[in-house]
């Protein structure tokens, strides 16, 4: 990563991520996301305020590039409705596409962009909001 | 040793990934492209001067193997696609039918994962039970260990010869003594161990040996299982189809070919199994107790460039063959071998497949440096010359 205030974005999500801690009190539901390489191991916890992501938090190894984006994304979803998560999500998914994509929405997340152009890394920032969703879909239906 | 035989290595790459799958030399690759392009034909089919050359060339590989291993018979010999596959016969076809409700199969928590899931399912199908021998300080499989947990009903040992986390050679020979004065098979996990030392399947006396040809210089999706002759014919074939019959009617008359093509249905991977066939006479040529010697003087070079740099805690140590894992002080293993892939060099990061294996070492993830005959001295100065730099890592991780 070539750029100084990407790294540090990046390495700060990692070395101080954010709401990395068991949720305190009742009411969340845990969503597991592993990735492709069988390493990176996140728990993800979720609390719905009706149509609101009131709260997350996360447990688990992995590495760099999935902490911090575990970290980055919590801090930006939290408060969201479940519609501008999955909003969020798919912007994100368009940038590590190499796509297009909303760059006010992601905010700092936007520091993952250069990784769609590293394959085995991709999965590793995207890990985080693969599991998210997963919780997300099924909590709708 | 003997790197102009691989083309890759002409570019600048280090590739330590060797547990995972070997290079491939060029004979090999060439071999297989012979069989593509001037003798393309299936084999035990036909009748004209093609095809016979594919059934020689296709049998010559099993007379290699037979002689590499130094087996009885070439009927012990079976290809298959690969280590896993041979297992799950092994399991399924023999042991599935044989095994009762409590008996137990003994395993350890440092296997692959394809020598433990098949047995999980005979717990769930046959009721038996899976034991674990208890491995020492090092992590090693110790016979006083095994004799304590086997019990009269005990019924099979199956265990990796070389474990592809610690890299530690088990005590095969005694360990097959032992079981067999209990009536107790063995089944012995070869993936990690036939590339890399002299098998001798007569003189370890075990009863079924399993092996991958793509980590021992040969092309993926071949492998091989080898059986005890009077075993074998009690293995039952899982696939069926052609090739393996001799005759059918009906439901009730169908007759199978005997060993070894009763367990090799339908068309094989011809051009796997012939391009493995050169990659036996290549070792052969090396010659597998030199490349053991190499692998261990390099892995000793390696462990003693590593001991003395505080930020990196080797988890084996001690072991004898080419595998040394480790972690880096507070970096996630992946992140390592990103670092290192920066500099073009392969390592492997992760649970390598031994997912039961954290709860005795406590660590999840581990980097695996895994060495071959064509790993050098100099590829090992750079390796630890990245290494040995804790800011760089942390600096270059992401
Ligand atoms: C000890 C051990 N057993 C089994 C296997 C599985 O081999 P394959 O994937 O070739 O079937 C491996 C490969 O990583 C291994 O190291």
């Amino acid at each position: 990563m070539n750029n100084e205030n990407t790294r540090k974005i990046i390495m700060d999500n990692y070395l101080n991520p954010y709401n990395r801690l068991m949720p305190k009190g009742e009411g969340y539901v845990k969503a597991n996301t592993r990735n492709e390489s069988c390493i990176d191991n996140i728990d993800l916890y979720v609390k719905f305020d009706g149509d609101k992501l009131a709260d997350i938090t996360f447990m688990g190894d992995a590495c760099a590039i999935s902490i911090s984006s575990t970290s980055i994304m919590i801090k930006n979803l939290i408060g969201k409705t479940k519609n501008e998560a999955l909003e969020y999500i798919l912007e994100f998914e368009k940038m590590i596409d190499g796509k297009e994509f909303n760059k006010e929405l992601l905010k700092d997340a936007c520091v993952y962009e250069e990784i769609s152009k590293q394959g085995s890394r991709k999965v590793c920032a995207s890990l985080p909001l693969k599991g998210i969703k997963k919780a997300i879909l099924e909590f709708l239906e | 040793m003997n790197r102009e035989d691989f083309p890759l290595l002409g570019d600048d790459i280090i590739y330590f990934d060797n547990s995972a799958t070997s290079l491939k030399p060029k004979c090999v690759i060439d071999k297989i492209r012979d069989y593509y392009t001037n003798y393309p034909a299936n084999a035990h089919r036909g009748d004209y001067d093609l095809s016979y050359k594919v059934d020689q060339e296709y049998e010559e590989t099993r007379s290699l193997v037979k002689e590499f291993i130094n087996a009885q018979e070439l009927e012990e010999i079976i290809f298959t696609s690969g280590t896993t596959e041979a297992l799950n016969m092994v399991v399924n076809g023999f042991f599935a039918p044989l095994l009762e409700a409590n008996d137990e199969v003994l395993i350890t928590t440092s296997e692959h994962a394809s020598n433990v899931l098949p047995w999980f399912r005979l717990v769930k199908t046959n009721n038996i039970k899976v034991n674990y021998i208890p491995l020492d300080s090092n992590y090693y499989l110790t016979i006083d260990n095994l004799k304590k947990v086997i019990t009269p009903n005990t019924k099979v040992i199956s265990i990796a010869g070389i474990t592809n986390v610690i890299g530690d050679i088990r005590p095969v020979k005694e360990i097959c003594k032992i079981a067999h004065e209990h009536n107790i098979f063995v089944v012995l996990d070869g993936a990690q161990m036939v590339p890399h030392m002299k098998v001798d399947v007569e003189d370890l006396d075990v009863d079924f040996l399993v092996f991958s040809a793509h980590k021992m210089c040969g092309p993926t999706g071949v492998g091989v299982l080898y059986g005890k002759k009077e075993l074998l014919e009690h293995l039952e074939p899982m696939i069926l189809g052609g090739g393996m019959n001799e005759s059918f009617d009906n439901p009730h008359e169908v007759y199978l070919k005997e060993l070894p093509a009763r367990l090799e249905a339908g068309t094989r991977n011809i051009a796997g199994v012939i391009g493995f066939g050169e990659a036996i006479r290549y070792l052969k040529e090396i010659g597998m107790d030199n490349i053991h010697k190499y692998e261990l003087d390099l892995r000793k070079y390696l462990i003693d460039k590593l001991m003395p740099l505080k930020h990196i805690d080797i988890i084996n140590i001690e072991s004898d063959s080419g595998i040394v894992t480790f972690n880096v002080t507070d970096v996630f293993s992946q992140d390592v071998a990103y670092y290192l892939n920066k500099y073009n060099i392969c390592v492997r990061a992760g649970n390598h497949c031994a997912k039961i294996l954290k709860s005795s070492v406590g660590v999840n993830n581990t980097v695996r440096i895994s060495l071959y005959f064509y790993n050098t001295y100099e590829e090992i100065d750079n390796l630890v010359e990245l290494l040995s730099d804790y800011d760089k890592i942390l600096k270059e991780m992401i």
